[in-house]
């Protein structure tokens, strides 16, 4: 028998089992090691040098990068490392705006914390930094350079968890920044807004948007009735800012919160929700019963995803659910159902709350609005509401719990655990069961190769059999979208969350301070699934009544305009197209986009772009229509390319296109002619 | 070791080429170094063609494998960097061994005229040393050259580094070819341990250890690199090794190649030094012609070619872990070791980087065997080393020295002493001499005897770095020298550790404080503080060495920093906003206009007679210096 391995970390004996460095050694030491670059899901990084120690016989070393040997000897608070992390945290507290008190960072903010721990009461170097501007272009996220320590934690999460590469560093030596490709906004760049670089930001130097002020003043103002839906990963969340324990299940509360601050009614997300169950279903059936694993259903409620699906796999736009986001579903619903019950005069404001921040760019999607009103009006984050709820003084912890108003406040089991990696799918699994009249199996879900961030279940349903993924990161879905693209896919359904754990790990929650903190959560959303009555979204009687009322079957007409949505490439970014009309660009007019890139010139485009806009002019369509020209998309053999709407036409010739304008043009009006009607 | 008989050449052209070569009666070598180009010698190069023609001499510029073996009696070529940059162009005549310095190209005519056809010396065209005032019919007379020990540099003033077939008459990838043949890899790693061999780009770690690690480590694909990211203010010994010997560097390459298994090399060379980076990929593209390199080389099994890579100009990039990230085309930031480069390296495989001048020593060694390097140098230290030799020291440029040579000898024989404020020696004119770049340290009169090697060197918290020497005057203001290393640190620092960026910036600032006359007590303490810090905390080793020209010009010079914090006074005179203007009595011819312009009075003296300035009174305002129109102040 060989005696187990160990370190000794000042003088306590420490067992090794397999940690990847000396700083996880110490840390089951109960010491907490100082870091700002460290993170157990990134990689080593080993730039903030707060995590050194000092290894008998080596001196000095990173423990972050260090590996763990049997019989080490370390010293982890020696004065020489006191005097590197008060020097270091000096330092970047010397060119760090330090505007404390008015961050919204201000109370989970690491630096600020450390800084107090390591007890550095004098700054003795000068504030040298030029002061960087603010970014605000992006709907989700705001970035302040002025705060960042260039932890780069944010570069590697968006690289390394989602594969995307918006931020990265660039500048030398202290002239580096943290910025965009080219400097430009994070709102005109691939960023997909999972806010993931904001849960990981130790400063604030990125974080989510702030959109209470508007919503302050909607529930003021005494001509509009407020109405709002939660997500179900808030209720689980919420309560973590009031000092209550993750998982801990507090939707009465919040409601009741909420009704305090002058919200007029409540409703569940898990009501759309069960919706969506219920369409994204009827897409996967015949799936499930023609058999056969080359195409599969991709899941489509993750907005990050969605909009990483646009930027880089317009390929595989086939397999998207065309199902809209359960909160989008929600949205038009609302506009259709409660609109109409509003006394005269009275205007319907819809407030979201939820645990993501790509939501909140996913409401100001042109599609999910109509005659210039959003379906969703604002979309707030679990943060940000506590936040109204702390600035009002309602001590949650202390009220009455409220319910959910009717008919759209009612969900059942399955919408709810929508909220948590797997959820999605299991749902799904349920209504297929009912709908192919077997017993409900199981879902039981194991690890791909390893990788908690895909794993995968086969579920027999009668004579079939349903292949499911489930992934947590967009970069862990390139791994299963490049197997469909080799045609080697063995699943029938890809439930696809950016964020890790699904909805409850988003980047409007709060900022987990545990590692167990996500899991506290998703066991709190199945502990709501297991104690309600219902978990079968087809048993939700306000969802049979939808359909009956309203919508008619899965699939209808009317389910694909309310329920439903189309993706188009975002391969190159509005802002890099060149107007041509004096149309401003939030204009309702349609637009036409002609590709003038290289290889559709020589095909003739020039001559086309020139031939459209006198034909626009001849047909004095110029209000109605605004012509763009763009940089390559990437089609050339298909050239020249022409988008109408958010429809491409390949060859492109004059008559067809003047023949789509026309067409499209005439569908608005009808389209616009039978919402006024109704 | 091997000899020719016994190791075939690589080529059976050899022969041949060396014996036109042979057949060369006379051959006029014109340095077509960096330094020589600057000063025109490509400009001598044509003149000189020009006048053989118009003498009636028949030329050859360029010696080809089919010419004729008795048709050229003259033949005028073109070497690497000889060293001594400061009197180029320089122009050697053959066999004579007479060396022309700071030829120009209308003297190109009488040196046809009288040296080649004639074959007298012209004596104002030879080099005349300052200090004996003795002139020096060539390199062998020259103390610039007597004092060296040139081996890895000694090709580069002779060989056209544009021809292979140069290189291989002189006994070229002999060394490669016994390797590749007649070596197994754990024997060539051995034999680079046993010659003592250690690394020549600053940290001089034993290269056959670093060999033996990558040979040993887990992989079927291993890599070499090679460093030419020599970007060090004032060095430019692995410039002139590319530029004057490229061949040496893909000769060791393909042998440490061998040693560990590798099938594919890098040369990262700076985009900086286009002639480096010309002369280089003409040296792959030859050798690869000549199935030196690519498949089956000498056609054994062994596979081996070399790509060369341009650096877009980052210092950082000379850090190992850097490199390999700008390689890969991953941003130029240094990676936390372990692991190291052996264990993994480029795209994850293990890797050895090794530095240009280091492989250019390799084939020495294979050719001469374990006991090569042991002839000159120090036991721990053996061979030789190359140094860029400038600042104010009379003869400036690159030289090669055995290790455990004194910084005296280099300074005083093979520089030829210190010159003062007027360019000319001075013998009590030594202050400094800055070793290794901005890692490196300042050193100082206490010094000057110390032999010079690695472990020295350390031992008093200075390193070899990658060889840059600056001499320095007693003009010279140790304060901004420190300050200028700073500036070159904050700037090149990649950004990435808190420490180096953060720090090399917080010691600028705290510098600048000092220069500028507004230090005190605690911009001193602090300083020390950062520097200490910075110097253990950075993430990589030029983060780590960033601060050695602040704490040794505090060591050394403590007294210079207290005389502009507490004196406000820079006694080198070089710190502008120290410095109190004075007048020139030899200049002044007492007009009294500075003594109405002064605001406190500080300006007395009689009528038409030399005014002076009261230090203590003036408040450095400078109206004097702008009001006198005879410029009699500064």
């Amino acid at each position: 028998m060989t005696a187990t391995a160990q370190i000794t970390v000042d003088g306590m004996r420490v067992a090794l089992n397999g940690e990847r460095n000396l700083l996880e050694v110490i840390r089951k030491a109960h010491i907490d090691i100082p870091t700002f670059c460290y993170h157990s899901e990134l990689s080593i990084y080993g730039a903030c040098r707060l995590c050194m120690v000092d290894v008998e016989g080596r001196g000095l070393v990173a423990s972050c990068a260090a590996i763990p040997e049997d019989g080490m000897v370390v010293h982890t608070t020696t004065d020489e490392i006191r005097e590197i992390r008060r020097v270091n945290l000096e330092m970047l507290l010397a060119n760090h705006d330090s505007d404390c008190p008015s961050c919204p960072k201000n109370e989970t903010c690491k630096l600020r914390a450390l800084a107090a721990r390591l007890g550095v009461r004098e700054i003795r170097y000068r504030n040298i930094a030029v002061k960087g501007q603010r970014d605000t272009t992006s709907p989700s996220l705001v970035r302040d350079p002025s705060k960042c320590i260039l932890c780069g934690d944010c570069v590697r999460y968006c690289e390394e968890v989602q594969g995307i590469g918006a931020i990265g560093f660039c500048g030398r030596g202290s002239h580096s920044t943290v910025s965009p490709p080219f400097e430009k906004g994070l709102g005109n760049v691939e960023c997909v807004n999972c806010g993931g670089c904001a849960t990981v930001c130790p400063t604030g130097a990125i974080t989510p948007a702030d959109d209470t002020a508007p919503v302050w003043k909607l529930l003021r103002d005494p001509s509009v009735t407020v109405v709002a839906q939660i997500a179900p990963a808030v209720r689980v969340a919420l309560g973590e800012v009031f000092g209550l324990e993750p998982g801990e299940v507090v939707t009465g509360r919040i409601i009741a919160a909420m009704k305090r601050l002058g919200f007029n009614q409540v409703f569940d997300t898990g009501f759309a929700a069960d919706l969506t169950v219920v369409e994204e279903a009827h897409e996967l059936l015949p799936i499930v019963t023609r058999g056969g694993h080359n195409f599969p259903l991709l899941s489509s409620c993750c907005p990050a995803w969605v909009k990483k699906a646009e930027y880089f796999d317009s390929d595989l736009h086939d397999h998207l659910s065309s199902c809209r986001s359960p909160q989008q579903m929600f949205g038009s619903l609302a506009r259709v159902q409660l609109g109409p019950t509003l006394p005269p005069g009275k205007k319907l404001a819809v407030i979201s709350i939820m645990p993501c921040t790509a939501k909140k760019f996913e409401a100001s999607r042109p599609e999910f609005s109509k005659d210039g009103v959003r379906d969703v009006d604002v979309v707030l984050t679990t943060q940000e509401l506590a936040g109204m709820i702390r600035e009002a003084g309602i001590q949650l912890e202390e009220l009455e719990p409220a319910s959910f108003d009717l008919p759209l406040g009612f969900a059942t089991g399955a919408g709810l655990i929508f909220g948590t990696s797997g959820g999605v799918s299991e749902a799904v699994v349920r209504y297929l069961a009912a709908e192919l009249k077997v017993p409900t199996p199981a879902v039981a879900f194991t690890e791909v190769d390893g990788n908690s961030g895909i794993r995968e279940a086969s579920v027999t349903l009668g004579e079939h059999t349903v292949s499911i993924a489930v992934v947590q990161g967009l970069k862990n879905a390139d791994l299963v979208l490049d197997t469909i693209r080799k045609k080697t896919c063995r699943y029938d359904f890809v439930e696809i969350m950016a964020c890790p754990g699904g909805c409850i790990g988003g980047a409007g929650q709060p900022v987990p301070q545990k590692k167990e903190t996500r899991m506290q959560r998703s066991a709190g959303l199945r502990q709501i699934d297991s104690v309600l009555p219902v978990h079968k979204a087809q048993d939700n009687p306000f969802v049979t009544d939808c359909y009956a009322r309203l919508l008619k079957h899965p699939g209808s007409q009317e389910a694909r305009s309310l329920l439903h949505t189309s993706y188009f490439s975002r391969k190159r970014e509005e802002e890099d197209g060149i107007e041509l009309g004096d149309q401003d660009r939030s204009s309702t007019a349609l637009r036409v986009r002609v590709c003038v890139g290289t290889s559709c010139y020589l095909r003739g485009a020039h001559n086309l772009l020139q031939k459209i806009l006198a034909g626009i002019e001849e047909h004095e369509l110029q209000d109605a229509v605004n012509v763009q020209a763009t940089f390559c998309m990437e089609t050339c053999e298909l050239g020249p390319s022409v988008a109408i709407g958010n429809r491409w036409l390949r060859s492109a010739t004059y008559e067809k296109v003047m023949e789509e304008i026309n067409g499209t043009l005439e569908e608005q009006k009808k389209h616009d002619a039978r919402v006024t009607a109704s | 070791m091997i000899n020719d008989t016994a190791c075939p050449v690589a080529t059976d052209r050899q022969g041949h080429y060396r014996s036109v070569l042979d057949s060369v009666k006379k051959r006029v070598i014109l340095c077509a170094g960096t330094g020589c180009i600057a000063n025109g010698s490509l400009k001598v190069m044509e003149a000189m063609e020009a006048a053989c023609r118009l003498h009636g001499t028949p030329v050859s510029v360029e010696l080809r494998y089919e010419d004729d073996v008795t048709a050229t009696p003259l033949y005028l070529s073109r070497s690497g960097c000889q060293g001594f940059c400061q009197m180029g162009p320089l122009v050697t005549i053959e066999p004579d061994g007479i060396l022309y310095t700071s030829v120009k190209p209308e003297d190109c005519d009488e040196i046809v005229l009288r040296t080649i056809i004639k074959g007298e010396r012209i004596e104002r065209l030879l080099f005349k040393d300052p200090a004996s005032g003795v002139i020096c019919r060539g390199v062998g007379e020259i103390p610039f050259y007597t004092r060296q020990a040139r081996s890895v540099l000694a090709p580069c003033g002779s060989i056209d580094p544009e021809c292979i077939e140069e290189y291989l008459a002189a006994g070229g990838y002999q060394a490669a070819r016994h390797a590749i043949e007649a070596m197994a890899p754990e024997e060539i790693c051995r034999l680079i341990l046993e010659s003592g061999l250690r690394g020549r780009g600053g940290g001089g770690f034993p290269t056959g250890k670093k060999w033996e690690l990558t040979r040993i480590a887990a992989g079927n694909i291993k890599y070499i690199i090679c460093n030419g990211d020599e970007g060090d203010p004032g060095a430019f010994m692995d410039r002139s090794v590319m530029e004057g010997n490229p061949h040496s560097v893909v000769e060791g390459m393909m042998i440490a190649a061998k040693a560990v298994g590798a099938n594919q090399g890098y040369v990262y060379v700076r985009m900086e030094y286009p002639l480096a980076v010309k002369h280089m990929r003409k040296a792959v593209e030859d050798a690869r012609s000549q199935g030196l390199l690519g498949d089956a080389v000498f056609g054994s099994e062994f596979s081996f070619d070399i790509i060369i890579m341009e650096g877009a100009g980052a210092f950082v990039c000379g850090e190992e872990t850097a490199l390999i990230a700008s390689i890969e085309g991953r941003r130029g930031m240094p990676d936390p070791k372990p692991p190291f480069p052996a264990q993994k390296g480029l795209m994850g495989c293990p890797t050895v980087i090794n530095n240009v001048e280091t492989f250019s020593t390799v084939p020495l060694i294979v050719r001469g065997g374990p006991g090569t390097l042991r002839k000159v140098g120090t036991p721990a230290s053996p061979g030789t080393k190359t140094f860029a030799l400038t600042g104010h020291v009379v003869n400036t440029g690159l030289i090669e020295v055995p290790f455990g040579t004194t910084l005296r000898t280099i300074i005083y024989d093979i520089g030829g002493g210190v010159t003062g404020a007027d360019g000319k020696i001075d013998p009590d004119g030594f202050k400094a001499v800055q070793i290794g770049g901005p890692s490196g340290a300042c050193l100082t009169r206490e010094h000057l005897d110390l032999p010079l090697d690695f472990d020295s060197l350390r031992s008093i918290g200075a390193m070899i770095g990658s060889g840059g020497l600056v001499v320095m005057n007693h003009t010279t203001c140790m304060v901004r020298i420190a300050r200028y290393f700073m500036q070159f640190a904050q700037n090149e620092s990649c950004g990435k550790c808190i420490t180096c960026r953060e720090g090399t910036r917080q010691m600028l600032a705290l510098l600048d404080d000092i220069v500028e006359g507004n230090g005190n007590a605690g911009t001193l303490e602090l300083l020390q503080i950062t520097a200490r810090v910075v110097a253990k905390a950075s993430l990589c080793g030029l983060g780590k060495s960033a601060p050695s020209p602040v704490i040794s010009t505090l060591r050394h010079f403590a007294d210079e920093y207290r005389a502009h914090i507490v004196d406000k006074r820079c006694p080198a005179g070089e710190c502008q906003a120290l410095s109190r203007p004075a007048i020139k009595a030899d200049q002044c011819i007492g007009c009294a206009l500075c003594v109405k312009s002064c605001p406190v009075g500080a300006i007395t003296g009689e009528r038409r007679q030399p005014h002076s300035i009261d230090a203590d009174r003036c408040i450095n305002c400078r109206a004097c210096v702008a009001v006198c129109k005879l410029h009699a102040i500064a």
